[in-house]
């Protein structure tokens, strides 16, 4: 497997693990208290600016510590090159992810067309954002196997 | 993207150059190593000044390096069909 194809599929994995840490941590400290909370817009403004950094930040040291493993167990250090081919590939994948992301949006916005609560609108947002990001990285794992 | 009508002799060149190695080639040209291999393989056709770079770092005419063949092109193999159609 190419350095590529394994930062992809590094950061395919990152993402959900980080996702899951997060909603269980938030979901125990803050829903588990308070089952009402879940329909105060306060509530989702704060923990979605807050997810922000803590994914940014989580991030890095993640990277961080696969490039110091790969280094180690391949003695290869990863390319920091970003050719026509990542470019083509990185536009593929960002309008795949739009499109999802669209998609969920009018999702999102149908559920309050027909009278639903709040929190099913935030869900369907964090939802669509969750699967366009990781259906984006799936195209560019895809992608950069068979070629482009 | 993979268009098997067009083709290239990157690696046959690569030999001729003393064997260049992919990465070297890469480092001349400003891509991975990863794009070389994929163009080798003829899973990729790279953009026309790609392609020219490669062409001049071995010293080589353009159609030397990446040939074209009309036959396999999906555009006119669907004109002739059609044509012959009518």
């Amino acid at each position: 497997m190419h350095n590529k194809e394994k930062q992809t599929l590094f950061t395919l994995i990152t993402s959900i693990v980080l996702m899951i840490i997060y909603a269980v941590i938030i979901y125990q400290k803050r829903v588990v208290p308070d089952p009402e909370i879940i329909n105060d817009m306060q509530f989702w403004g704060k923990y979605f600016l807050l997810f922000i950094p803590v994914a940014i930040v989580s991030m890095i040291v993640c990277y961080i510590i696969f490039a110091i493993v790969n280094k180690i167990v391949t003695s290869e250090d990863i390319e920091d090159v970003s050719d026509e081919r990542d470019k083509l590939i990185e536009l593929r994948s960002v309008r795949i992810s739009h499109w999802i992301f669209t998609f969920g949006f009018i999702l999102a916005m149908g559920t309050q067309a027909l009278g639903m609560e709040t929190w099913v609108m935030m869900v369907t947002f964090i939802v669509s954002g969750v699967v366009s990001s990781l259906v984006s990285e799936l195209a560019k794992f895809v992608m950069y196997r068979r070629g482009f | 993207m993979a268009k098997e009508f067009i083709s290239n002799t990157i690696r046959k060149q690569r030999f001729m150059n003393d064997e260049m190695t992919q990465k070297e080639l890469a480092e001349a040209v400003g891509v991975s190593r990863q794009t070389i291999v994929a163009m080798e393989q003829g899973k990729y056709s790279p953009s026309l000044e790609l392609a020219f770079r490669i062409a001049h770092v071995f010293k080589m005419p353009f159609d030397e390096v990446f040939q074209y063949n009309a036959d396999k092109d999906p555009l006119w193999t669907k004109k002739k069909k059609r044509n012959n159609l009518n």
